[in-house]
């Protein structure tokens, strides 16, 4: 793959100087986290016109799609919205290729739960109890509400699929701890979540099912949904998800998101990357809804 | 090849109708015999692909007990599908009550009561019935069932056991209608004759004689729609509601293996556990739907010899 792309770009260079042609473009795949999908979208749109000659190619699937294909060797960019973990470092060091992690932006984790539901605020403790492997909550009347439109009380858990970056985050940040405080069996997901395909599934479930919970990154946020307020400790004071609070770490769940390349960029995909990095690219991302890795001014 | 050339012993017959003959041969011989090979070769391949896996991280009794499937977790990946294998069984389960009675229905009145165009009629709005592809059967639980059984049962959710066996019985009963209605016409007519001959009415004849007579290739029937329960993917990934759990109701939602597979194995780096594991299912699947569809088989064959 390496060696094709950079044969191709040999190419192109060499018929640059001779004519610039559609096609001898080069082509960058970019796949993976399905957080970032939206906004890889739009940096491969308006990249278009930074550098005609540069095609992106972007597809979603999940962080563990990504991942799994730049182990695999055919993709140039991964997106992933949790870092790789060692065993898959070494499992691509085994096929020859070396990831370097770029960080490209934050995203605050919101928590979904439907318009009708009453509950405000939750603590990461009880969202563990409410996620995780035998933790006590399983029907709203043991969080004290009743929700209108949900006579079985049971709460409909929506996750993700498991190789998503959402899913791995979530569990990271929210069922390990508590299963070290003793709070849940294990720092895992209970059995029987509704494990959705994207993130836009996951609000999508939510905004039609009055017992629904669910996470996915803030920028699927939609009007017909209510985000819950997250407090560090019960009881404690809680912040709602925004790009800010999420840039400044305030907001207990925010993740950076992350690029991976093989090994240092070079040529058309570090032109890329750097782009990416440069305030029209980090604007970008924050009119998507992230946060961006350091403060911009954009008009 | 005339007479003459029969007597004449040192006549080389290898012009080219000689070779297109052998040609045409060769190739219906590999035509007859892919199949087979068709088999081993996957058999081979699922079993090459799963034997990382077979060899070092499977444990057997966790990957038949366990009902955690969680082969991404970064400490301690559990491969455990006690759960799977109970959402299939329950799906398929639900399946066979609903596509029992349909199909056994439609094969009685097609071989035995509808004459004529009535029959021909039927039969091949059955076998039409058995060509819509499986996707629209899912997108059909997806969007009219699912609102329905919310609205029916006051569920939260209307993807789960209900929603799929109900899918799964409509597609699997054509199949079951045709294979059955065959052995219903296996029995011979003389059967009917004797018992119509003894003043049995048309009912008692169905009932009586003609069932008792063709119930192991109805038994067949039952068991190829079980296989095709089992290796069904894509209207069960949609209509389950994909959450991995041993159900306790048929308002559950559960995920069966094939499902598991599509899922999953697009997004999992090859070579890995994961992937091996996900390949161990497959062999596990090709086990199972291989031996259903023998017994079947075995079982209709024994009927025909009859």
């Amino acid at each position: 793959m390496r060696k094709s792309l950079i044969a191709l770009l040999g190419a192109s260079l060499f018929s640059a100087s001779l004519s610039l042609s559609a096609a001898n473009r080069v082509l960058i795949q970019n796949k993976g986290s399905d957080t970032l999908v939206n906004v890889a979208q739009a940096w491969a749109e308006a990249y278009k016109k930074v550098n005609p000659s540069v095609a992106v190619a972007v597809s979603g699937g999940g962080s563990g799609t990504g991942i799994a294909a730049m182990i695999n060797g055919t993709v140039d960019i991964a997106n992933a919205s949790r870092s790789m973990k060692k065993r898959e470092i070494q499992r691509a060091k085994a096929h020859g290729i070396n990831p370097k992690e770029h960080v490209v932006g934050y995203d605050a984790l919101a928590v979904f739960i439907n318009q009708k539901n009453p509950i405000d605020s939750l603590s990461l403790d009880q969202l563990a109890q409410i996620f995780g492997r035998g933790g006590k909550f399983t029907k709203w009347s043991d969080l004290g509400v009743k929700v209108p439109g949900c006579p079985s009380d049971e709460i409909v858990v929506v996750s993700r699929q498991n190789n998503s970056g959402t899913y791995a985050y979530f569990k990271k940040a929210v069922l390990k701890p508590a299963a070290k405080k003793g709070l849940i069996a294990k720092g895992t997901y209970r059995q029987g979540t509704r494990d959705m395909h994207g993130s836009k599934d996951v609000v999508d479930l939510v905004e039609k099912t009055p017992c629904a919970i669910g996470y996915s990154g803030l920028a699927y946020a939609t009007d017909h949904v209510k985000m819950v307020c997250v407090a560090q400790e019960t009881g404690g004071p809680c912040v709602k998800p925004s790009v800010k609070t999420a840039s400044d770490k305030s907001y207990p769940i925010a993740r950076p998101l992350f690029m991976y390349t093989n090994g240092e960029p070079k040529g058309a995909i570090k032109a890329y990357m750097d782009w990416i990095l440069s305030d029209a690219g980090q604007c970008i991302l924050l009119k998507k809804g992230y946060a961006p890795v350091r403060e911009v001014h954009c008009d | 090849m005339n007479a003459s050339a029969a007597q004449q012993p040192d006549f080389d017959r290898r012009n080219l109708d000689w070779y297109i003959d052998k040609f045409v041969q060769a190739l219906v011989f590999l035509g007859g015999i892919s199949a087979i090979l068709f088999i081993i070769g996957i058999f081979v391949f699922i079993t090459v692909e799963g034997f990382d896996f077979l060899m070092g991280r499977f444990d057997f009794v966790e990957f038949f007990t366990s009902p955690w499937w969680e082969p991404t977790d970064e400490d301690e990946p559990t491969y455990g599908i006690l759960a799977l294998i109970a959402g299939t069984a329950s799906v398929t389960g639900l399946a066979m009550l609903v596509a029992i009675p349909f199909s056994l229905g439609a094969a009685i009145f097609i071989g035995e009561f509808a004459t004529g165009k009535t029959r021909e009629f039927l039969k091949v709005l059955v076998e039409l019935l058995a060509a819509i592809p499986s996707v629209v059967w899912g997108f059909i639980g997806l969007s009219i069932m699912n609102p329905l059984i919310i609205e029916l049962f006051d569920v939260p959710v209307g993807l789960n056991v209900l929603n799929a066996g109900i899918i799964l019985g409509l597609m699997a009963a054509p199949i079951m209608t045709s294979i059955a209605e065959d052995a219903l016409k296996a029995v011979p007519d003389r059967y009917r004759e004797a018992a119509e001959a003894l003043g049995a009415t048309r009912w008692q004849v169905v009932y009586k004689v003609v069932l008792p007579a063709a119930k192991n290739g109805l038994l067949g029937a039952v068991l190829l729609g079980v296989g095709r329960g089992f290796g069904e993917t894509m209207a069960v990934l949609m209509a389950t509601g994909h959450a991995i759990n041993i159900p306790t109701s048929i308002f559950d939602s559960v995920r069966a293996l094939t499902a598991t597979i599509a899922a999953e194995l697009g997004e999992t780096a090859q070579g890995s556990d994961h992937y091996g594991a996900l390949f161990t299912i497959g062999i596990f699947l090709f086990l199972i739907t291989f031996l259903i569809n023998l017994m079947a088989d075995l079982i209709v064959r024994g009927v025909r010899k009859q």
